[in-house]
């Protein structure tokens, strides 16, 4: 023990950081802080703290090269022992720390945190979701499969419409031409060098703040931040109803860290790595390409804005979401840090919220894109064939064979980038079935040229069955005006 | 002490090293920005497009459509199976041609050629084409992406190298078709 503190004694007599150290530990926060909800940011430097470990370690035996990355992954998946926990582990971090890194910011911005004097916190903190956000991606990049591929096709392609400089700027992504060697290297530079040193550098800066300017108070309905007074309510407030940082508020941020990184091997271990999926060969198009969860928001917006808006939504939208954040602390900058006195505030969480988890839940099954193989894979219902004649089955095959179901569900199965056909006979006439079928229209291709009129003819009568037992067919009533019978 | 608006030999001194300094760093602050801006500012004349073959003329029956491969041209040992790049050729008959990237002109997924409908579907946000590359539905503002081509010898040979996007060399040979006779959300026959 006395050699403990001597050994002790000679290293602080030169590094000199026992006093400062102890300075940091034991200042004194507001009690209220000691608090669940003030937890995340020091969790998220948990995770981040685990990534930097696991990713050294599959540094170890990943190969940053196009034409062998995928196999070294294969290697860590199957032959290394634990090389999948080790991936599952880093895979998982990376979702928690995105999970994290936004719960954390959602309590900043509901707590009023940004306000005086924390502006500067809050721009290195929206630094650090962007730098959070880079990882994933790149990260996602370096698991070299076919997702991973083609996501850089996805990005390559938003680049490309940036005006003037769009060229330039995805050579410039991709190392040259094509997505090849040089792309995975780029990205393995930016994923393992630039990134996390900036990750670092601005975490550094972000925890110095908070040192620097306290930890913000929670929040009192009617207790006002003024830029005159507030640095001086504050230091009262901490030395009347203050507690040191440690051991007072430490222990909960060490109790959810380790709760964290339990949950974390737990998904580790139950769900497995994330891949990789199929080879990052480009001639294997069989391919569904689908991003990882957290820009699967954006693959439906992608998917849903109307053509014209898509360029201008790409390119604008990401600057003023952009400034909107780094603006926030300067026009609201003073006034009420409480939730219940900011409704605004709060409304734009839920719109927010709402709106990112619909896209999410919609990109999961992506009713735009076509069920490439349902005309081959999903049948016809049985009873939308029983009893039918011999023109009407015909139909159905023409239905099949020209891959209408990719687009058309029946039954339930299908795709629905088209509506659902199984009523289809209630809405449109014969005519209209006809006309829809040869010159398409509202987003459907024309198969007028596709379709022999003999084709054409089978295939209305099918569509003509379509309707519930119950329900007549719709039926042009001028036609019966013409016969001379009332309709 | 000398008077303020004197320069003193440690002030002088001061300038001097950050002027030089300063100098240093344009001197190497130049050949990085070459070296990073590499992929941009192109060593050759031509850029990254050559012609390039795709085979034999046999391989590609009248009427129809067939998928091929060439290798970039730009590939180099590391790549692997990524400088494979496939496209889609269509022999409309005798010497005429078109051939297709495979990349959709929406965000660039890899479309399919189904014959029997006669359609390109993309898997990823839903676009499709006709047989003759144009629009027929879904997001893409424009028909697909075409290579110039040329029969020499029997061979087909492409014009082609950079991966298409709407700013690439290719993408300058088609006209964008404006949106018209489109009615989204509309009933078809309201």
């Amino acid at each position: 023990m006395r050699l403990i503190k001597s050994v002790g004694a000679w290293f602080d007599e030169r590094l000199q950081l026992a006093a400062p150290v102890r300075e940091i530990m034991e200042h004194r926060v507001p009690r209220q802080t000691a608090s669940w909800a003030y937890v995340f940011g020091s969790a998220a430097l948990t995770v981040f703290a685990l990534q930097i470990i696991t990713g050294i370690l599959l540094a170890l035996l990943y190969v940053p090269s196009a034409g062998e990355a995928w196999n070294s992954l294969q290697i860590l998946n199957h032959q290394v022992a634990l090389g999948w926990f080790i991936r599952a582990l880093h895979g998982w971090g990376s979702n928690f720390m995105v999970a994290i890194v936004l719960i954390h910011m959602l309590q900043v911005f509901l707590f009023g945190a940004y306000k005086f004097p924390r502006e500067l916190t809050w721009i290195v903190g929206i630094l650090l979701l962007l730098l959070t956000l880079g990882m994933a991606f790149t990260g996602q990049v370096l698991r070299f499969d076919q997702d991973a591929y083609w996501g850089l096709g996805i990005g390559a392609s938003i680049s490309s419409r940036i005006p003037v400089l769009g060229p330039w700027i995805v050579n410039l992504l991709l190392g040259g031409p094509i997505i090849a060697g040089p792309t995975l290297s780029r990205f393995f530079a930016l994923h393992v060098f630039v990134i996390p040193g900036s990750l670092i550098a601005f975490v550094g800066l972000h925890v110095l703040l908070v040192l620097k300017l306290g930890i913000n108070e929670w929040p009192m309905p009617g207790r006002i931040v003024r830029r005159a007074t507030y640095v001086k309510e504050y230091h009262e407030l901490t030395q009347k109803d203050g507690v040191p940082f440690v051991p007072g508020a430490i222990v909960k941020d060490m109790f959810f860290s380790g709760f964290i990184l339990l949950a974390l091997a737990a998904c580790a271990v139950y769900f497995g790595p994330f891949g990789p999926s199929g080879q990052p060969d480009p001639t294997i198009i069989q391919t569904v390409p689908r991003p990882d969860y957290f820009f699967l928001w954006l693959y439906a917006v992608l998917s849903l804005l109307p053509p014209s808006m898509e360029t201008p939504a790409l390119l604008i939208g990401p600057v003023i979401a952009l400034g909107v954040l780094l603006a926030l602390p300067f026009f609201s900058g003073e006034g009420e840090k409480s939730w219940k006195r900011r409704p605004i505030a709060v409304l734009t969480i839920l719109l927010v919220a709402v709106a990112l988890g619909t896209f999410t839940q919609l990109a999961g099954r992506a009713p735009w894109s076509p069920v490439m193989d349902a005309w081959s894979g999903e049948p016809i219902p049985a009873i939308y064939l029983k009893g039918r004649t011999a023109l009407e089955r015909q139909g159905a095959l023409v239905f099949q064979a020209k891959q209408c179901h990719n687009c058309h569900a029946l039954g339930g199965a299908g795709g629905e980038r088209g509506p659902e056909l199984d009523r289809v006979a209630v809405v449109l006439t014969q005519d209209q079935l006809i006309r829809q079928v040869i010159q398409g229209g509202g987003n459907m291709p024309a198969y007028g040229k596709n379709l022999s009129p003999a084709e054409t003819t089978a295939l209305v009568a099918f569509l003509e069955t379509l309707h519930p037992p119950g329900l007549a067919p719709a039926r042009d009533s001028s036609l019966g005006v013409e016969s001379g019978v009332r309709p | 002490m000398t008077a303020p608006d004197r320069l003193s030999r440690r002030g002088m001194f001061m300038k001097l090293s950050l002027l030089l300094n300063g100098a240093v760093g344009v001197v190497l602050a130049v050949p990085i920005i070459r070296y990073l801006l590499s992929p941009v500012i192109r060593e050759r004349a031509p850029g990254y497009e050559s012609w390039l073959s795709l085979g034999d003329l046999g391989q590609f029956p009248e009427g129809q459509t067939r998928i091929a491969t060439y290798r970039s041209p730009a590939a180099n040992p590391s790549d692997g199976e990524t400088a494979n790049i496939p496209c889609w050729v269509r022999r409309v008959g005798g010497a005429k041609f078109q051939v297709f990237a495979i990349n959709c002109a929406h965000l660039g997924c890899p479309v399919r050629w189904f014959p029997q409908s006669g359609l390109f579907m993309c898997p990823c946000h839903g676009g499709a084409y006709y047989s003759d590359g144009s629009r027929a539905s879904g997001p893409p503002e424009r028909g697909l992406f075409e290579y110039r081509y040329k029969v020499e010898h029997g061979n087909l040979l492409i014009h082609a190298g950079e991966m298409p996007t709407t700013g690439a060399p290719v993408a300058r040979l088609t006209k964008i078709v404006p949106l018209t006779n489109i009615t989204i959300g509309k009933p078809p026959c309201a």
